[in-house]
């Protein structure tokens, strides 16, 4: 009787001690395949302890994108204008024009980025996990995911209000009008909260429907499930813009919310962070200077204001202080343009406006850059 | 197999050894080695535990099950509590609890009936029904369940808006927006005749018991219908008699963009439910037919020589012997479906996993957050498998 039971326990134990030998090797294992896959030139010398690379609370975020050969860049899962791929396969947007100016500050390259699709759900895990190095994803700052989750955000490269989407057949006018309708609304977003708190400050009955695909979403919206559709302004004007008859559906006037959007980064490591940030003001300065992907190499030469020098890297090392080339904004701009010239590529063909988007010289405009010194 | 062997000398107790501390005893090689073995599992666990908390303290990000207390914010459709985004994040993982217990309930119920009638359907004489059936349960095993979901959805979303409703009956509307049903104002007195009602069903069920345990002493067979009848349906009628008898329809009406008052099936619930039935009552036949197929041909021969028709050999003879092959590879089937209730994220039904990712997307606690959704997937699952085991035991052959 005794026999038998005790060779089931040796034998259970025998399997978890085979698991529990298995499963350190297993996570050694992956991210040291995982950096090797994009990169052939990839350096293997320091894959020896990747984990610690690429998730180590301290200065090496940077070390470990040099040592990988690429930067991974989260990116959402597919939004025209922002981030979605072309017609070629090849990812184009917005965000992912930030992604590659980063790429270019740190090996002058635009190519040098792996793009990872993440929903809005997979994001913060994503990047607090170390899968990814950045999201540039239309992602708001808030305070909450300033402190408690763990980010540092790069600066607003998106200023960004949530509406609604209507079917231009319903008539509807402005959002107090959507007393009792069915409302479509991505999962694990600002958008689904600030929707709650909305109807409770407009008193007015909301039902969700919450899907976690944006397709799926959208897909919902256009069969009628839900009356109107709601997210932040830009996403409506990309999603309205690829429907087959933009003009039956009305984007309402009303923005029940401030969504602040731009490139975000872990905690601790401020170099990285730094640099991301910076990458974004000098897109802003350039634009501010007039400096574009025409004219940067005459400007570098000719320009004799100090400011655009310094922020060219002809005086001042400043890009030695961010750890990256001195002509590291040459690079960016020759390549993508500043701000504005990215602001027009990818967002005026979907049909949004430079509104508050416009540099602080212009009314109304909130972009601006602190100084390159 | 039982504890007590009928022959006294099996029953003696090996002399025991002592214990010698060298490696050629085998008493002294097992113990070192499992204590080996627990140790590294629990260094590993330990192991697992410092990186985790090391890594989340170095980023700063907050760890502990605080917020369950704070303010959810977050807007859901159905639920069978009363909630709105005022609510805290416990009471919107509670709903979501009860979003995934409810498909899942229901579900393990249908998925059943029609799975049994299935599994008989295809061992029928009468060649079209057993094709059909046959066709069904190939059809709907040989495809991802996702899939299954996604299309019935899609198919739901095809139905008109709701101001082209279909209206078969008076008061009934179907839509895009989900099935309306009329329904009256649910009081107080409804509550407590429905707890009237469950210990109608209690009560029948012991007086069946008491019924039967007289039966086997004085040979007199009792109704027990009568004595049914008065506890599940005079009772509870007497108690919403006694409480004023509050009744006030509450039938649906189009208003705006959406139905207001009556019972509403939501698409994404129905949706959820029909693909997980359809699809797990493929499975459910198999078994059903497997456990029949096992009954010995001579059980049928014997209960036909005793003249009972084929239906009645199939419910008093076949079914109840089939029971026990059928109910272990069951258990495992309500399981799954539980389980793949969690694919509710896809189609939008709010369900535990779309909850609790939604709270540690908010608050982003993503390790509380997935430690909820096992616990509770954890709590369920074992709590099935319980149950199943106490009925498979119940059933079980017992051999002398």
């Amino acid at each position: 009787m005794t026999t038998p039971k005790r060779h089931i326990l040796a034998g259970a134990f025998g399997a978890a001690a085979i698991l529990a030998t298995a499963l350190p090797a297993v996570a050694q294992q992956r991210p040291a395949q995982q950096p090797a896959a994009p990169a052939a030139q990839a350096q293997p010398a320091p894959a020896a302890q990747p984990q610690q690379q690429a998730t180590a609370p301290s200065g090496s975020t940077i070390d470990a994108i040099r040592a990988r050969g690429t930067l991974v860049c989260g990116v959402t899962t597919g939004l025209a204008g922002f981030a979605a791929p072309n017609s070629q396969g090849v990812w184009a947007g917005f965000d992912v024009d930030y992604c590659k100016a980063v790429a270019i500050a740190l090996f002058n390259d635009a190519n040098r980025v792996r793009y990872v699709p993440t929903t809005a759900q997979n994001r913060f895990t994503a990047l607090q996990s170390g899968e990814v190095d950045m999201l540039a994803r239309n992602t708001t700052w808030t305070l909450s995911r300033d402190t408690s989750l763990g980010f540092d955000f790069g600066g607003i490269n998106f200023f960004d209000g949530q509406g609604f989407m209507v079917k231009r057949a319903l008539n509807v006018q402005n959002a107090r009008q959507l007393d009792g309708a069915t409302v479509c609304v991505q999962p694990g977003t600002t958008t689904e909260q600030n929707l709650a708190d909305w109807a409770r400050g407009a008193r007015i009955q909301i039902r969700p429907v919450v899907i976690e695909r944006l397709e799926d979403n959208v897909a919902a919206y256009i069969a009628g499930r839900c009356d109107a559709y709601t997210t932040d302004v830009s996403g409506l004007a990309s999603t309205r813009a690829v429907q087959q008859n933009p003009n039956d559906h009305v984007i309402l006037p009303d923005v029940i919310s401030k969504e602040p959007l731009g490139p975000l980064v872990r905690h601790g490591d401020q170099r990285f962070a730094d640099l991301v940030r910076w990458v974004h003001f000098g897109l802003v300065a350039a634009e501010e200077f007039g400096v574009t992907s025409q004219n940067v190499q005459e400007m570098a030469q000719n320009d004799p204001r100090p400011e655009v020098q310094r922020m060219l890297g002809r005086t001042g090392g400043l890009g030695q202080m961010l750890g990256v080339d001195n002509l590291w904004m040459i690079n960016i701009i020759r390549t993508l343009g500043n701000y504005g010239e990215m602001f027009e590529r990818n967002l005026t063909p979907i049909g949004l406006q430079r509104g508050p988007n416009a540099l602080w010289t212009t009314p109304g405009g909130l972009q601006y850059a602190p100084p390159f010194r | 197999m039982s504890d007590v062997p009928a022959d006294p000398r099996y029953a003696r107790q090996a002399p025991r050894r002592p214990l010698r501390l060298s490696w050629s005893d085998e008493r002294v090689r097992n113990i070192v080695w499992q204590a080996l073995v627990v140790g590294g599992v629990l260094a590993v666990f330990y192991w697992l535990y410092r990186n985790t908390s090391y890594n989340l303290e170095v980023r700063r990000i907050a760890t502990g099950f605080g917020f369950l207390e704070r303010e959810a914010g977050l807007p859901i459709a159905e639920s069978l509590i009363e909630y709105d985004p005022s609510m805290t994040y416990f009471r919107a993982l509670l709903v979501g609890v009860l979003n995934t217990l409810k498909v899942a309930i229901v579900g393990i119920v249908l998925a059943t009936i029609l799975g049994t009638l299935l599994g008989i359907a295809r061992l029928s004489r009468n060649w079209l029904l057993a094709r059909i059936a046959g066709a069904y349960v190939e059809l709907v095993r040989d495809l991802p369940l996702l899939l299954q979901l996604l299309f019935w959805y899609a198919l739901l979303q095809a139905l008109p808006g709701p101001r082209q409703a279909l209206n078969p009956v008076e008061g009934v509307f179907l839509s895009n927006r989900g099935l309306k049903l009329p329904f009256f104002r649910w009081e107080d007195a409804h509550s407590w005749a429905m707890i009237a009602f469950v210990l109608g069903v209690v009560g029948t069920f012991l007086y069946r018991r008491w019924a039967r345990a007289r039966q086997m002493q004085d040979g007199q067979p009792r109704a027990v219908w009568p004595i049914g009848a008065a506890l599940m349906g005079a009772l509870p009628l007497a108690v919403w008699w006694a409480l004023g008898a509050p009744f006030q329809p509450d039938i649906p009406f189009l208003r705006g963009f959406n139905f207001q008052g009556g019972l509403t099936v939501s698409p994404e619930f129905f949706a959820l439910l029909l693909g997980l039935t359809l699809y797990t009552a493929g499975f459910i036949a198999e078994i059903v037919r497997a456990g029949i197929l096992a009954v010995n041909q001579g059980q049928w021969e014997a209960a036909q020589a005793l003249g009972l028709p084929r239906g009645r050999v199939m419910s008093l003879v076949v079914l109840p012997q089939a029971l026990r092959v059928i109910i272990p590879p069951m258990t495992s089937q309500f399981l799954n479906i539980t389980k793949n209730s969690s694919l509710a994220v896809a189609i939008g039904y709010q369900d535990i996993v779309s909850i609790a990712n939604t709270t540690l997307n908010q608050t982003g606690q993503a390790i509380e957050g997935i430690a909820i959704i096992m616990l509770v997937y954890l709590t369920i699952s074992l709590s099935i498998s319980l149950f199943m085991n106490w009925y498979n035991a119940r059933i079980a052959l017992v051999e002398r």
